[in-house]
Formats: structure tokens, sequence, C-alpha cells
């Protein structure tokens, strides 16, 4: 599982960055950034599900590999 | 003493050529009809806003009103959201409904930018507020505002009953955007004037509306020319000497930036806080559950967001068109209600109800798209530590007298009387 941010919708409302911190961080403007690869390290699934849910932009996406 | 061109004459002083807006007369009293005759400064509304746009929402999702020279209130979320993602259609060019519309020239600045700006100029004036109103960058404000939330509590000595809104709320986000801006902490009394007469005063004859804002920016001149005269490290030294496009920023746009950031920064925050104090206060398991769970606290936060949004916000329609099924005029107003999106059962299950635990919150009380509120950051941290440190101290606390609560009126809704029972 791996996340992605939409920097074309993203506009910084930071809801990522609250509730997946090891997964995202803010940049110098506060637009969300994916920390590393963007892999979803196993037991942080729901912490990546929650940060897509709460996105008021939806502009983070999860992508499931399989 | 350093001289500063630009401000040593009031960039106020208008050339002749210049072009003026329009007013409309205005229309106060009873509303016949919220679809046909909508009003946001009536008590009815002011009083309880959501039974008035559940009802709207329901019947005629879109409503529409004579007063104000005309203007629109969409109700359901994904119409909020699509008139906050047009910027093509809508203009922000005043973001304040009243009886005054300023000349189409202001677009894309407007009086107060980036709030009251258009693309592509709007994303150029946001980019050079941004990086003081990151997460980040608030949490220097942090230690200061728990402070000051414990002095006022200290301040309450004792007493049985509190004006919490008054005599906490209040105070919180004026003391802490008065620092930013490197404004005297004793000036608070004087920006609650410029709060209300900005955002409550919409209904007023035009002379002193006028009169009132020129007050507001004589203040704000006051505070550039003594920011010239001792230099120091705060916002408003930040705008004196911004660049934008290789020059200095327009003293216009110095002023009309600062009068955003003092007034869009306090009366929103003290209302969030009032309104999520007034909950707590009303609901008693809800704040039995989060001072029993304080790591509830953030998700509760959000709810209270949510269901209490504080901030409505503004446009005005750019040219004729048919806009889903209703006839817009150009210069129609659009009073677009993030509260009522926020309420809307199509977009939250059990959307009327307060759900302190409520784990998927896509609520828009910050609004959507480019005007995203810049100081989201900063409200959140002044929410949440003016909650966790009241709950520490205060634990307990009732309504003291449910029906001496009274809100504001207006495009930012709060308790501006909220007498709190303590113990």
């Amino acid at each position: 599982m791996k996340v992605q941010i939409n920097s074309q919708l993203c506009q910084g409302h930071g809801r990522c960055y609250d509730l997946a911190p090891s997964l995202f961080g803010d940049d110098d403007e506060g637009y969300g950034q994916v920390l590393g690869d963007g892999v979803v390290p196993p037991g942080e699934e729901q912490d990546a599900r929650l940060a897509v849910a709460n996105c008021p932009e939806r502009a983070i996406e999860l992508i499931e590999e399989s | 003493m350093t001289t500063d061109e630009r401000f040593s004459r009031d960039f106020r002083d208008a050339r002749p050529d210049e072009p003026v807006g329009t007013r409309n007369p205005i229309v106060t009293g009873p509303v016949s009809d919220w679809a046909t005759d909508f009003s946001h400064l009536e008590p009815e509304w002011a009083a309880d806003p959501y039974p008035i746009q559940d009802d709207l929402r329901e019947r005629c999702p879109v409503a529409h009103t004579g007063r104000f020279g005309g203007g629109w209130l969409p109700t359901r979320y994904e119409d909020v959201a699509a008139i906050a993602y047009d910027t093509e259609r809508f203009s922000s060019r005043s973001i304040i409904m009243s009886n005054f519309r300023p000349p189409r020239e202001v677009a894309p600045i407007g009086g107060s930018p980036p709030i009251s700006s258009d693309p592509p100029f709007h994303h150029d004036a946001r980019k050079l507020l941004l990086p003081a109103f990151t997460r980040t960058a608030v949490e220097r404000q942090e230690p200061a505002t728990r402070a000051l939330c414990h002095s006022l509590i200290d301040d309450f000595g004792g007493q049985d009953i509190v004006d919490a809104a008054r005599d906490y709320a209040q105070h919180i986000p004026m003391r802490v955007i008065a620092d930013m801006l490197g404004f005297p902490p004793e000036d608070g009394p004087q920006f609650r004037q410029f709060v209300e007469n900005t955002l409550e005063g919409v209904n007023l004859p035009p002379e002193e509306r006028i009169a009132r804002m020129s007050a507001l920016f004589d203040y704000l001149l006051e505070q550039i020319h003594d920011h010239i005269d001792n230099p120091r490290d705060d916002l408003t030294m930040f705008l004196i000497n911004a660049e934008l496009y290789g020059r200095k920023l327009e003293p216009s746009h110095v002023a009309g930036t600062m009068a955003l950031l003092l007034i869009a920064g306090i009366d929103t925050t003290w209302s969030a806080i009032g309104a999520s104090l007034w909950h707590l206060a009303k609901e008693q398991a809800d704040r039995e559950r989060i001072v029993a769970e304080p790591g509830l606290l953030p998700t509760a936060m959000e709810e209270f967001l949510r269901a209490y949004a504080p901030v409505t916000m503004a446009r005005l329609v750019k040219d004729d068109m048919q806009w889903n099924g209703v006839d817009m005029k150009a210069d129609d107003w659009i009073l677009l209600s993030f509260p009522a999106a926020n309420r809307d059962p199509a977009q939250f299950d059990r959307a009327a109800d307060v759900v302190i635990d409520r784990e998927v919150n896509r609520h828009a009380a910050f609004g959507l798209g480019i005007h995203r509120c810049v100081g989201s950051h900063l409200a959140r941290m002044e929410l949440r530590v003016a909650l966790e440190v009241w709950l520490a101290r205060i634990p307990v606390f009732t309504l003291a007298d449910p029906s001496a609560v009274t809100w504001s009126t207006g495009q930012i809704r709060g308790p501006r009387t909220l007498p709190l029972r303590l113990g």
C-alpha cells in the first residue's frame, strides 16, 4: 500500500500530517508532503486510510498494491 | 528615522477619476420567506440558523433574496464546494455580503488581499503569507498561548459564574494576533470594535460604515508608522518589507492584509472556542468523556468545527448566467455558507448530530479550494490549547442560564455572551 498527494488539489489543510504524522509532513508553505517513498509500513494502514478520508480536497490517493 | 515614501501620504486619498462602487437600499426587518427573502442579519438567523438551512436544503437548495441588492444562498455541500472551486465565474472582490459592492476595477486584488483577490494575483499574494502560518511556524506561539489561557483562568479568581465568551474565548486570538502583528497588547478593546464594525455593522448607514472602517485604517497606518520608526521582527514589518514582482507592496496592500489578519484572526477563533465550550457545558456526557479521554480532543475539536463552523464567506457573480437551474445576474451576491455545507446529510452521516468521536470528517469549516483559511493551523492550535487548558483547570461546568447566551450576527457565528457555572 502506497500514499500519494495530488499537489494540484492540495491546499495545505494539513489533515494528513495531523492524522498520519509518520506518513506525511508539511513543506515550507504548509502543503502536505509524502515522507519517503510513500510506502505504508505494516500497522499504519488505518492512519493512511484516515488521512485519505479526511482530506477536504480529496487530494490523497491510496494505491493498493496486489 | 527611516522614511518610507509609500506611507507619507494617506493611500486612501482617492484620485478624482477613481471608480466608485454601487450602493443599494438597506432592507431590514422580519424575513417573509427564507427561500425568497433570506437575511443572515436578522435575529432569527443569529439565534439558530440550522433549522432554516436544513429546511432550505430540502425544499429549495439555492435560496434567493432581494435584500443587499440581490443574492443567493446555496445550502448543499456539493453546491457550496462547486462555487468555492469556481473562481472563473465567482469573484472574491468582496467577501462580506453588504449593501455596497466595490467597483469591478478592484479585482483581482481587492481591499484585503489575498482573501479579496482572484487568480492569478491571489496566488502570489497568498504565497507571501503562507510560510508564517504553517503548522510548524505557529507552534512557536503555543507556549505563550498556553500561558495566556492559564492567566485568564487565574483571573476568574474563584467566581462561580464567568462569561466564557467575554472573559476567556475573545482574549486568546486577540492577544495572539496582536503579538504576531506587533501591536500593543493593551489595544485589545479597540480590536473588538474594529471586528464588530467590519463584520456586524453591515446594515448601518453608509456614512457610518465608512467612518468606522476609516478608524480601523487610521489605526493600521499608525502601526505602520510606528514600525517604520521602530523596526522589529513581526508580521507588520514583514509586510512593509515584502516584495512582489520585484517591488515593495502597494501601501493599500500592506494595510489591507494587516486588516485581514487582524479581523479574520480574532472573531473566527473566538467563535470556535466559545461554541465548543457552549457545547461542552450543555452536553455533560461529551464533556465527561473528553475529560476522561483527553486523547479524543483533536477528533472532538474537528467535530465542533464541522457542526459549529463559524465562518461564512461571500462571492460576487461575475456575469449573468444560468447556474444549477437559477438565473444569476452579474454582481449578485453568493452567501457561501460552509456551516450549511457541513450539515448536509448527503455528505455526512448523522449530519445534525454532534458526534465527538466522528473519525471521517471531511468538513469545510476552513473553506475549500484556493482560499483555504490561511490561519487554519493557528486557529486549530489556539482552539486546542484553549480547550486543553480549560478542561484541565475546570473539568466541571454547566450553562448558568441558557437563555442568557447570545450569538453574533452576520457571517461569523459564535457566542458573544456565555455565562458558565464553574464546578
